[in-house]
């Protein structure tokens, strides 16, 4: 069943509406997401940020048709989420490398798997699959790189890598689950920068999972603020900094007073959280 | 001298000194040939009567080689298939253990039941006795593919062929040229109980023969051509694994090579 989304919200990328997902079934229920509404428009950046289980990553899934909701309808790209063959880029804290092929048949990876590019892998693996990958990895900041193995790579040149590999088939949608998190703070500020400058030049539609607030607000255009038990979306708010932002204006009083506030949210519903229970 | 040279020499040092010991301990105690012959016997009676062995041995290594062929295609096919989810994995697992305590003895007869004696149940108990451990490694390191890598596959919309050919199988390399280098003894065993058990020809037979004419130097030759068979081809797939599955030990020479 396909379910047309109203003239009116055609401009959405993705929408969920009403949607709820819960784990498991009768005592062991968990409702990991609470009816939720949200719509994401093509090319925009939203950030999830939020305490440990609060659903952040339940929506991600949601989105990429991991995972089913249990009520109301995941929209993407107009159509209920699987109706449209969207291609989706992922990546993870743990960079998830294959450690049998070398940087460049890992990042090759998709363009083998996903249509269009499957069908001319054979004649253009060689050439200019091998050269967008080159400059992708260039971009990165990994340029002769390519025919290493992922063990003689420090974690940060692995987590490059694998958002080469999220990028490479120029996904519409780009779900990153707290792609930074394992990584050391400087490296952490490098690969915002890059990540800004992989955004604006591919545009794909992103959701970043994070629990870092600096990282949300240096990085997407939108921020949504979720609490736990349920899971739902407690704010969400307009980052207005310009573009191209800079780690240095991480410390203008803007900036600092956003993450300030966030941070408020998310305390203030982790109290009222931990005097309910 | 490197440490690798050292316990090379070492490893050689220890063969050669068990037989040492095992010839003086013969000579010391005057234990007669009938019960432990010599090393030096057991290795002259192997060359001299040589062109009588051969025509044993082939046959052995054959059907060692066919039924562990079968094995490896058995096994490889229902690791797969066990191995392709968790669920597969957790409910065909009792049945896998409860075939594999089988003493594999007791099926030879069956074999002979059904296809009578020489080729068929020599081949077939060598297949039984290898395919075990090649499907429990396979299915294991199927069943371990990390769950972050199959969302990114699933996410690419990868079909379970594209899976398995791209991740599953060469991830499970390892876990598969490991139990390679068990199966190769284990066929070995197999197609020597058969032949012990219903066979004219075969090792196996020999020293059956052998041991009914108290030919006890024979009976050890047999036993050593067989462990010298089997360490040969043990040897073969320790070579195969280190060119194949290099990764898994993440040795720097082999980015190199």
């Amino acid at each position: 069943m396909t379910v047309q989304v109203d003239a009116a919200l055609d401009r959405s990328y993705v929408q969920l509406d009403k949607v709820t997902h819960t784990y498991g079934r009768g005592e062991r229920e968990v409702r990991a997401l609470d009816e939720t509404n949200l719509r994401i428009d093509k090319g925009d950046f939203i950030a999830l940020v939020g305490p440990s289980g609060c659903g952040k990553s339940t929506i991600l899934k949601l989105v990429t048709g991991l995972i089913e909701a249990s009520s109301g309808y995941v929209f993407v790209a107009g159509r209920e989420v699987g109706a449209e063959p969207v291609r989706v880029g992922m990546a993870f804290q743990n960079p998830t490398l294959l450690p049998w092929l070398n940087l460049r048949d890992n990042v090759m990876l998709p363009l083998k798997i996903v249509p269009p590019f499957r069908q001319d892998y054979r004649a253009k693996r060689k050439t200019e699959f091998r050269d967008r990958i080159e400059a992708l990895l260039k971009q990165v900041g990994l340029a002769g790189f390519g025919d290493k193995y992922p063990w003689q790579l420090s974690g940060g040149m692995l987590q490059r890598a694998s958002l080469c590999r999220a990028l490479i088939h120029e996904p519409q949608l780009l779900m990153l689950d707290e792609p930074f998190g394992a990584l050391d703070q400087f490296t952490r500020e490098e690969l915002w920068s890059i990540m800004q400058d992989l955004w604006m030049t591919h545009r794909p539609t992103v959701l970043l999972v994070t629990h870092d607030l600096k990282e949300a607000a240096y990085l997407a255009n939108r921020i949504c603020v979720m609490a736990a038990r349920p899971g739902r979306i407690i704010d969400d708010s307009v980052v207005p900094f310009a573009r191209p932002r800079t780690v240095a204006m991480s410390y203008d009083p803007e900036f600092v007073s956003l993450t300030q506030h966030l941070r408020e949210l998310i305390v203030s519903a982790r109290t009222t959280v931990e005097a309910q229970s | 001298m490197s440490t690798e040279k050292r316990r090379q020499l070492a490893s050689i040092a220890l063969i050669i000194g068990f037989f040492v010991v095992w010839e003086l301990a013969c000579i010391v105690f005057g234990i007669k040939d009938i019960v432990l012959p010599r090393p030096s016997q057991i290795i002259t009676t192997l060359v001299t009567r040589f062109p009588a062995i051969l025509p044993h041995a082939i046959p052995t290594l054959v059907n060692t080689l066919i039924g562990f062929g079968l094995g490896i295609i058995g096994g490889v096919a229902i690791g797969a298939l066990i191995g392709s989810s968790r669920l597969a994995y957790d409910v065909a697992y009792p049945l896998l253990i409860g075939f594999s305590s089988i003493p594999k003895v007791a099926v030879v007869p069956i074999f002979v039941l059904w296809f009578g004696a020489g080729f068929f149940p020599a081949v077939l108990t060598a297949m039984i006795l290898c395919i075990f451990p090649i499907v429990v490694n396979v299915a294991t390191g199927l069943a371990t593919t990390e769950p972050e890598l199959e969302d990114v596959m699933r996410a690419l919309k990868a079909s379970k062929l594209d899976t398995l050919l791209n991740v599953g199988l060469p991830r499970t390399m390892p876990y598969f040229f490991a139990s390679l280098k068990v199966a190769i003894t284990q066929a070995f065993v197999g197609t020597v109980i058969a032949e012990t058990v219903a066979s004219n020809r075969g090792i196996g037979n020999l020293m059956m023969i052998a041991s009914a004419n108290f030919d006890v130097p024979l009976v050890f030759a047999g036993l050593l051509i067989l462990a010298l068979l089997g360490v040969a081809l043990y040897v073969l797939f320790a070579v195969i694994e280190n060119r194949v599955t290099g990764w898994a030990r993440r040795k720097d020479e082999f980015a190199g090579g």
